[in-house]
């Protein structure tokens, strides 16, 4: 009688070195999950997960450039994004941006400026005096947030690396390492992120440097450590974490623009009488609340930002 | 309880899922930040999984040769219905409020909508006759009404494309879905026209008849 010996195990079935070596981080993700749903199941768990987790940024002062408008809660700013480094869904970002490594991060300074160079950000920040400036963010796809940043005027920064006569942008790039971002594995955009500004739009004094937000470091999903913001500009102009800032007299190709020049312009101011070539920008959802609103302005910021714009045609600069 | 009877119900408790889960989210607080927008996306992509899928049933039915299978076909048609209407009621009563006049220029101004409204209009008839009363009554015009499907299908998957911005791969998996099961049901339809054709001519080529 014939006695069949298969072999219990093939040497397929030996678990791959990377899977074993990766089983703690995976059981690490279990039991957050696991922790997670629990809190998500217990009464009132929106209200625990509302508070914030990083570290506090001392000595923060007020701005007269604050709104008085009602919060966004620490909860809806860190779950609701669009950073597609971390992935194109608006809660992949708060699940995939722990990968990234914000220190030691180092800032190169470059294009026509007096002191080129690489910066860490720790230095970098040093300067300047933290402020707290509370905004409305309006992103592209027709909803808003109210935020209160913690950062530094943009201008501060410039005059400090001094640029040259001839530079008339400034271009931002965000960090680009498929180890940290899974979403760069993907070709949605043309990776790395780019961004700019013109150079008056750039030392405009509503334009800062961002490197926290409720009093803490800013939350990795939000673009630590350190991300530009733009009040009057379609979110996607302020960029998130930066790790290059270059001066140029050539217009910066930017990411969306690049992507998709008919319906991303390089301004892409807030603007609700030039819609997007597919939807209206009339309007706007503030995230926690039910009827739409109408959408001002430069985002409410004409005051001080119209005259930058004067005499161009702002449907043809979009 | 036949084992069939089993797989029909699991299919239907499955399809429903994503509606309860909607349901036990508003509940817990979990719809994200936005949840007008998460109701819309979760509505809209079921709608649109349950319509492929009622296109997969008579393929499936070819391949595996089991009949019964054509039973599934009413109930996902239905189910897909059903959430194609609760999408359109997201953005009639959530986003919009019943404001008849920004919906009305939307569905004319935004090509995505147009589409997505198309799709709507298309599955309202189909779904009216789908009862045993209506098949008997349309007779051979029931299939050829209920071809419509198609066309809702593609402009279902049209309407997904036209809102996406940069991130194309969804609506192009759907696409080649379609593709796949339009390519099989095209190769049977002309095996069969080949055959009848064969058979008319009395014994023409026969190479559609082998294998």
């Amino acid at each position: 009688m014939l006695i069949k010996n298969a072999p219990d195990l093939r040497y397929s079935d030996v678990t791959p070195k990377g899977l074993y070596v990766r089983r703690r981080e995976f059981l690490h993700a279990a039991a957050v999950a696991a922790v997670g749903g629990a809190a998500a199941l217990a009464p009132g768990a929106g209200r625990l997960r509302a508070q914030g987790r990083g570290a506090k940024l001392p000595n923060v002062k007020k701005s007269q450039f604050s709104t008085d408008e009602k919060l966004n809660s620490y909860d809806d700013i860190t779950s609701y994004n669009n950073y597609y480094e971390f992935g194109t869904d608006k809660d992949d970002p708060q699940r995939n941006a722990h990968r990234l490594v914000t220190r030691p991060w180092t800032i190169r300074v470059d294009g026509m400026v007096k002191a080129p160079g690489s910066y860490d950000v720790e230095s970098f920040i040093k300067p300047y005096a933290l402020e707290e400036r509370i905004y409305r963010l309006r992103c592209v796809e027709a909803w808003s947030v109210v935020i209160p940043w913690i950062g530094f005027p943009l201008a501060d920064v410039i005059k400090r690396l001094e640029p040259l006569p001839s530079a008339r942008y400034v271009e931002f790039t965000t960090l680009n390492d498929a180890k940290q971002m899974p979403g760069v594995r993907v070709p949605v955009l043309d990776w790395p992120y780019i961004e700019g500004l013109r150079m008056d739009e750039a030392m405009h004094p509503l334009t800062i440097l961002s490197v926290g937000l409720y009093g803490e470091v800013l939350p990795n999903q939000n673009g630590a450590p350190i991300r530009l913001v733009v009040p009057w500009k379609y979110g996607f102009k302020s960029i998130k974490s930066i790790v290059r800032i270059r001066f140029t007299d050539q217009q910066p190709r930017t990411a969306w623009a690049v992507s998709n020049p008919r319906e991303y312009g390089f301004f892409s101011n807030v603007n609700p009488t030039v819609d997007h070539p597919r939807w209206s920008q009339a309007t706007e959802r503030r995230l926690g609340e039910f009827f739409r609103r109408k959408t001002l302005m430069f985002n409410g910021y004409g005051d001080q930002v119209a005259q930058l714009y004067s005499g161009m045609d702002l449907r043809k600069f979009y | 309880m036949t084992r069939f009877t089993v797989f029909r119900w699991s299919i239907f408790a499955a399809a429903l899922t994503p509606a309860a889960a909607l349901v036990y989210w508003t509940f817990t607080g979990d719809l994200t930040a936005n949840p007008i927008d998460f109701i819309t996306d979760t509505t809209g992509t079921t709608a649109l999984t349950l319509l492929v899928c009622t296109l997969t049933v008579t393929p499936l039915r070819r391949v595996t040769a089991r009949n019964e299978l054509i039973r599934l076909r009413r109930t996902l048609g239905l189910l897909a219905f059903f959430y194609a209407c609760l999408h359109v009621l997201t953005w009639v009563v959530l986003d919009w409020f019943f404001d008849v006049a920004s919906m009305a220029t939307d569905v004319v101004m935004r090509p995505y909508i147009t589409m997505g409204m198309t799709t709507f209009l298309l599955l309202v008839p189909l779904a009216v006759t789908s009862t045993a009363g209506w098949i008997r009554r349309l007779g051979k015009r029931w299939t050829q009404l209920h071809r419509l499907v198609y066309v809702a299908a593609v402009t279902a998957i049209i309407h997904f494309w036209w809102i996406v911005k940069a991130d194309f791969r969804q609506p192009r998996l759907w696409a080649l879905a379609i593709c796949v099961l339009f390519g099989f049901r095209a190769w049977w339809s002309l095996q069969t026209r080949a055959l009848a054709r064969g058979r008319v001519s009395g014994g023409g080529p026969a190479r559609f008849q082998t294998s």
